[in-house]
């Protein structure tokens, strides 16, 4: 008979912590998802359910996507982790409700493939994949980009009885092309408008229209501490300030509540992977897209500039990080530094 | 109330074993009593196989200044001096003594004195011959700390019994229980040390013990409840809004801080002439029958701790000594208390979170108390970029876990930073 020795069970061994928190990445998505979705609801009221077709499209594009490429490249399908469901849905979000079918298609696909996986996937891409999709659209179809919007539910484009040509933004930018400039902009800052404004009444993109929608997502991502105070705050606050300082016909709260800046500055500029990590850095990069956001909007050639003012700021971001580094503990000012 | 410092986290407490009454524990049938159990060279062995023992004899004689004696914490003979499995550097010249199941002391010890008709030169030498060091975990020699250099002008001796680890209370019952010998050991550093200033800090979820030692009538800091408020720097920070500059002591900023654990054992030498031959440990987790605090022999295995406490649930997935932040994990339970040990955590459960990609969320930026970028640090020690990661000051991190703790990513980050500061050392030895 074989002796047979007791082999004795070692315990599990790794590093310290061996607590965790309950954080983890996929559950972050999900929320910010779950966050984004009253407005959703809201624009599918407004514009009709052709919105909720098309965010589903450009959803499965970009989960599809991603899937595709991970398998050709012999990678780890993580589809799971939510990063590109959010992806899908943001680039949706940006995409006027009367677009064609295929064109939340291409531009998710694009975005996964060219922004995202071709850098290395998730935490490795260095400008938003979804701001990128957008940016590619409009380079190639800019038509389709800037024509397709439709009016909301009872209400006009512009958001002002009568005039159904022009978002309030493009009105802004060219109130000429549109009747009497000192009555347009007058109406565009007239209460009636702010509140169409602030409850979402106007023509627009499919998720950026509802400030109110918005503003109780990203509160609530706020609360969650999922994003950073600083870069809201930032971007909004340098934002109102310069629309106030600087010569422009519309009102700070016309600026604040149209276009695509609420969505920009709650869902898009937070973006983990592409903004500083620095707490300094989060407060330059908010302020610089508040800055780049109202030059373009004042005298950029297109009348909306939050996508590509965030796009130039996720591009600063190493830099950011680089010139702004935390303060280590213990650390002291140099000695005679400023004589 | 006090909180002062950046970055921390909230880690769930579970201190439920506040309730349970320290508990002595008989002495075990044999004891493994590492030589290296401090900060510093071992201590150079005074006795050999065959020898006969007696509780309290030195077995150890520490190794130069920085460096502390051991003694046998049971009486019996020396079976061997052998290599064994060490809790904190895996395994280590240790003395195994097999009881003579009579506890025999030497004679030297238990004469009771007055500790003032010493003079401070004469406590610092009674307690490194006692073999004390820091009882919160460092185990850094106690007589080093009680002898600053002259040009160091101290002001302040703060006491921790902050106990900020979750889990562990071993710190908050010997403040609940052995309050008057805790001071009156603190009063003797107070002595030696010749400072003005004698501080208490406890955090608030101990308000019992806050309560105990504002009683007594001495200076309480009571602070808010953090993870890691108990971490030297940290705690001169929110208590004396002083920075303990980079690379420096608390010396250097004109401080000295020592555990409660600590005064404990140094009264217990000056009064008693008792080296420091048990220490009280906090055993829990869902792995053993019966979570208690324990009195045990240095040198006890973990086991025959685990047997005084009814024993294993189950088989144990983990078990971990130290507190869940900053312990570490054992893979034997053959391994003894050491002086240095404040808790021993026995888990049913060993889930291991994968590792995933960084996602740049700063999480680990907002809750490092050092303030440093722990995602950056840990992205060029994973690239071998050693001179950045020391750019970037991996040297100041004091691998409380913060970071690792609030990764979403579940991040290994004080994995990395222990190799990087590893290498660095490596390096500036070549």
């Amino acid at each position: 008979m074989e002796k047979v020795e007791e082999v004795k069970k070692l315990f599990v061994v790794s590093a310290s912590p061996h607590i965790r928190s309950k954080h983890k990445t996929s559950t972050a998505m999900r929320i910010v998802t779950i966050a984004l979705l009253p407005a959703l609801v809201y624009s599918a009221y407004l514009y009709g359910p052709r919105v909720l077709l098309l965010t589903l499209i450009s959803i499965l594009a970009a989960v599809g996507a991603e899937a595709m490429l991970q398998r050709m490249l012999g990678k780890k399908i993580s589809v799971a982790d939510g990063s590109a469901v959010l992806t899908g849905l943001l680039l949706a979000y940006n995409l006027p409700p009367g677009a064609p079918w295929w064109l939340p298609a291409v531009g998710s696909a694009f975005a996964i493939i060219f922004a995202k996986q071709l850098f290395g996937g998730l935490g490795y891409n260095f400008i938003n994949p979804a701001l990128a999709g957008r940016a590619f659209l409009m380079a190639s179809w800019p038509s389709l980009m800037t024509k397709e919007w439709l009016a909301p539910v009872g209400g006009t484009l512009s958001g002002i009885d009568g005039i159904t040509a022009a978002t309030p933004l493009s009105l802004l930018k060219n109130p000429a092309n549109y009747g009497d400039p000192q009555i347009i902009v007058r109406q565009l800052n007239d209460f009636e408008t702010i509140r169409n404004l602030f409850f979402g009444n106007i023509g627009g993109c499919i998720g950026e229209t509802s400030v109110l929608f918005l503003l109780l997502g990203g509160l609530a991502l706020l609360v969650l501490k999922i994003i950073d105070y600083r870069i809201v705050v930032g971007y909004l606050g340098s934002f109102a300030l310069l629309a106030w300082l600087l010569p422009t016909p519309g009102s700070v709260l016309f600026h604040l509540f149209s276009g695509g800046l609420v969505l920009g500055a709650f869902f898009m500029a937070t973006d983990w992977v592409t903004s500083p990590i620095t707490r300094k850095g989060r407060w330059v990069f908010g302020i610089g897209c508040g800055v780049i956001t109202i030059i373009i909007r004042l005298w950029g050639g297109y009348p909306e500039g939050v996508s590509y003012s965030i796009l130039l700021m996720n591009v600063f971001t190493p830099l950011i990080d680089r010139l702004t580094k935390e303060r280590i503990f213990g650390e002291q000012k140099r000695k005679g530094a400023k004589k | 109330m006090l909180s002062g410092f950046a970055g921390g986290v909230h880690p769930s407490e579970n201190k439920e074993t506040g309730e349970c009454t320290i508990e002595v524990m008989p002495a075990p049938k044999k004891v493994y009593i590492p030589f290296s159990q401090h900060t510093g060279k071992p201590a150079i062995p005074l006795v050999k196989k065959g020898d006969d023992v007696k509780i309290g004899m030195k077995i150890g004689e520490a190794d130069g200044l920085i460096s502390a004696s051991v003694h046998a914490s049971i009486s019996g003979k020396v079976i061997d001096i052998v290599d064994h499995p060490h809790p904190v550097i895996g395994s280590a010249c240790s003395c195994i003594i097999e009881s003579s199941d009579t506890e025999e002391w030497v004679k030297e010890v238990n004469a009771e004195r007055d500790p003032a008709s010493l003079t401070g030169k004469q406590l610092v030498d009674v307690i490194k011959e006692a073999g004390i060091v820091g009882l919160g975990g460092a185990a850094f020699p106690t007589h080093v700390k009680l002898s600053p250099p002259k040009e160091k002008r101290i002001d302040t001796l703060l006491i921790n019994g902050c106990e900020c680890e979750p889990v562990l209370t071993a710190d908050h019952r010997l403040m609940l229980e052995h309050a008057a010998t805790i001071i009156e050991g603190a009063k003797i550093f107070q002595r030696i040390l010749d400072v003005q200033n004698l501080i208490f800090a406890i955090e608030d979820n101990k308000k019992d013990a806050v309560a105990t030692f504002k009683q007594e009538g001495v200076s309480v800091a009571e602070l808010k409840t953090k993870y890691p408020q108990g971490a030297e720097k940290q705690l001169i920070k929110a208590i004396l809004k002083r920075e303990v500059p980079r690379g420096g002591l608390p010396m250097d900023v004109g401080c000295v801080v020592h555990n409660v654990g600590t005064c404990h054992a140094a009264l217990i030498a000056a009064k008693y002439g008792r080296p420091l031959i048990d220490r009280v440990v906090t055993v829990a987790g869902d792995g053993v029958k019966e979570s208690k605090n324990v009195l045990v022999r240095i040198g006890t295995p973990v086991k025959s701790v685990i047997d005084f406490c009814n024993g294993y649930v189950s088989q144990p997935e983990r078990v971990i000594l130290g507190g869940p932040m900053m312990g570490i994990a054992q893979y034997s339970d053959d391994v003894p208390v050491i002086k240095g040990t404040s808790g021993i955590l026995i888990w049913n459960n060993a889930r291991i979170s994968e590792e995933g990609p960084c996602v740049r969320c700063a999480a680990c930026v907002d809750a490092c108390p050092m303030g440093l970028m722990p995602t950056e640090i840990c992205g060029f020690v994973k690239n071998k970029n050693i001179d950045m990661a020391n750019a970037y000051g991996v040297l100041d991190c004091i691998e409380c876990g913060c970071c690792a703790y609030e990764c979403p990513a579940a991040i290994p980050l004080v994995h990395y930073f222990k190799y990087g500061k590893s290498e660095i050392w490596r390096r500036s030895k070549k």
